[in-house]
């Protein structure tokens, strides 16, 4: 914690502060609405953080990590529909099953060779295979869904992760600036300086003795348990789901929008690029209905065109650039 | 002195070209010892097996009185073979001293403390200035010295350098040689140098190793393989002698 502050100039810590009291205040000044599209962009800074940490730090493109939302959500609600287990337990079973998954990912594609576009490919397939098991097993409620009962009595059991808007708020709001600060701490460790050695030469990396396998695993790991948690949180928020909307690859790539406009291995970017793209999409959707064409495809076209816009304007995203303008974030040499 | 490096009848074939022939030669703690050939000798085949890159098809290497044939790059490096690659490959979005900090990781999990190691590495290899400098901005030389100075950092016992002053102007050559020898001396660092530089294998190597079409043509101090008439004829020529 110590070596991230002293890595922020003044400006920073000042600007970080100011964030986070904003951040903190929201709910006493904004309304329902509002609140809610906060909590979906802290929802998706922090799962695009999660995902940051396998392809921004350490180079590995999974593009199917829907996977690990849809296996969290669905364990914690389990766990709670079928034993009473609440979701603070039933959130270790589903970081569990997401690493196990991560890890059988990560054991075919790495220790098998299967690299790059290939690499992908293997996420994207085991995404999409779970979720037809999914909606062809009978006691996770198949394609029909599952839903978390709404019980009035249970509202302010906040450690079952029963409770109003403010509640779901504050704990979005807990994940993103947990997720952050772990993900600084990380890029500042051996380990992290070894996921990035990856990135830039897996070759060169491993002529400096690193453990290419070993190392990308722990990414996996990390990443699977990480977005599992945001699974459990997206399935309590939400209430209802479906194998065809958890597993989805509309999913999985919303979850790696936000890091790639906010800048791919930042620390801040997959905030940065929440903050920019949720609203956006938000305002567009809305504007669409109001204006009468429903059209489905909508947010996958606004996905795309920003996709284009920022690689030709900004390429390494949004939050380097703004970062530099601002001066508020130096890497001392 | 104790025996390093044993590499004993070691080919490699890719496809039609045999491009290492039943290579044999020592090196012992402490050594520089130098190859030298023509383009396309087997030099860079050779490392690249010795490193872990790929397997070859035929022979023992022992580290250290281990076998290390077959073991995969990462696992020769943490044995204590430090490696530069003649088409240099630095981190490239990384700055100068990241990189070579990266390599002082390999034993220690602190980072403060590689960083204070990685220093002294490259005020060693003159690019402490450059320190802060992203390595794709570097010129080739130094690119050249940050890949000696990354292999460097992870405090090998043998270190093999694949023509690390190609490119060099002779003045940079000099400098590169002295540094060679001080961290030859002081650490006890073997080395084992792909060099067409002669005035460099010159200056350095206790033995020298000539390949020519992947065989072994000569091995011997370097004043009596320069001497060498089959060498002369294949590599040399007339006028690089003296
Ligand atoms: N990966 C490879 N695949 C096929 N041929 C190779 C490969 N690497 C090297 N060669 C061939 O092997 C021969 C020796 O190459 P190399 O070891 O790079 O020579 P040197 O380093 O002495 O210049 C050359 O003919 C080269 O074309
Ligand atoms: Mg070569």
């Amino acid at each position: 914690m110590k070596a991230i502050l002293d890595d922020m100039p003044v400006r920073g810590r000042i600007l970080a502060a100011i964030v986070l009291l904003a951040l903190a205040a929201a709910p006493f000044v904004a309304n329902r609405y509002l609140l809610s599209v906060l909590t979906l962009i802290l929802y998706l800074a922090y799962v695009g953080q999660a995902w940051n940490l396998v392809m921004g730090f350490c180079g590995q493109l999974s593009l199917g990590h829907a996977l690990y939302i849809g296996l969290g959500g669905y364990v914690a609600a389990l766990f709670w529909l079928e034993f009473g287990v609440g979701p603070w337990i039933g959130v270790f079973a589903a970081m569990a099953v997401a690493m196990a998954f991560g890890a059988v990912i990560a054991w075919l594609g790495f220790r098998f060779g299967i690299e790059g576009v290939y690499f992908s490919l293997l996420t994207i397939a085991f995404a999409e295979f779970t979720r037809i098991g999914f909606d062809n097993m009978a006691f996770t409620g198949g394609a029909g869904g599952l839903f978390i009962p709404y019980e009035e009595k249970r509202l302010g059991e906040w450690w079952n992760l029963r409770g109003g808007q403010w509640m779901y708020y504050y704990i979005a709001l807990l994940l993103a600036a947990g997720a952050v600060t772990l993900t600084a701490w990380l890029a500042r460790s051996r380990l992290g300086y070894q996921w990035v050695a990856i990135r830039e030469d897996e070759t060169a990396a491993r002529a400096l003795g690193i453990d290419a396998f070993a190392v990308k695993m722990k990414a996996m790991l990390i990443s699977s348990a990480m977005t599992a948690v945001g699974g459990v949180f997206y399935a309590f928020y939400y209430n209802t789901l479906f194998p065809s909307q958890m597993f989805d690859m509309g999913r999985s790539i919303e979850i790696i929008m936000a890091p790639i406009v906010g800048g791919l291995g930042t620390v801040f970017g997959p905030v940065v690029g929440a903050f920019v793209l949720t609203p956006m999409g938000e305002l567009l959707i809305a504007a669409t209905e109001r204006l009468g064409f429903n059209a489905p495809g909508t947010k996958a076209v606004f996905y795309g065109a920003m996709l284009i816009v920022i690689i030709m304007l900004r390429p390494a995203g949004l939050w380097p650039w703004l970062a530099r303008m601002l001066g508020v974030w130096e890497r001392k040499p | 002195m104790s025996t390093l490096l044993t590499v004993a009848g070691v080919s490699k074939r890719f496809r039609g070209l045999l491009a290492v022939d039943r290579v044999s030669f020592e090196i012992e703690s402490g050594e520089i010892f130098a190859v030298i050939g023509p383009n396309g000798a087997g030099k860079t085949t050779l490392f690249n097996i010795i490193a872990g890159v790929f397997a070859g098809d035929e022979g023992a290497i022992t580290f250290d009185g281990e076998r290390i044939e077959g073991l995969s790059s990462d696992a020769v490096c943490r044995r204590g073979i430090g490696r530069t690659f003649q088409l240099v490959r630095p981190f490239p979005a990384l700055t100068v001293e990241d990189n070579v900090v990266i390599g002082a990781l390999l034993h220690r999990s602190d980072v403060a403390a590689a960083r204070r190691h990685a220093r002294d590495v490259l005020a060693r290899l003159d690019l402490f200035d450059k320190r802060g400098l992203t390595a794709s901005a570097l010129t080739l030389p130094d690119r050249k010295r940050l890949e000696v100075a990354r292999a460097l950092a992870t405090e090998p016992k043998l270190l093999l350098l694949d023509e690390v002053m190609a490119g060099l102007r002779p003045t940079e050559t000099d400098r590169m040689v002295a540094i060679l020898a001080d961290i030859n001396r002081e650490r006890g660092v073997a080395i084992l140098l792909i060099e067409h530089v002669m005035r460099a294998v010159m200056a350095l190597a206790t033995r020298v190793l000539v390949l020519h079409h992947g065989a072994q043509i000569a091995l011997g101090t370097p004043d009596a393989v320069v001497r060498d008439p089959a060498v002369v004829e294949s590599y040399l020529g007339a006028e690089a002698v003296g």
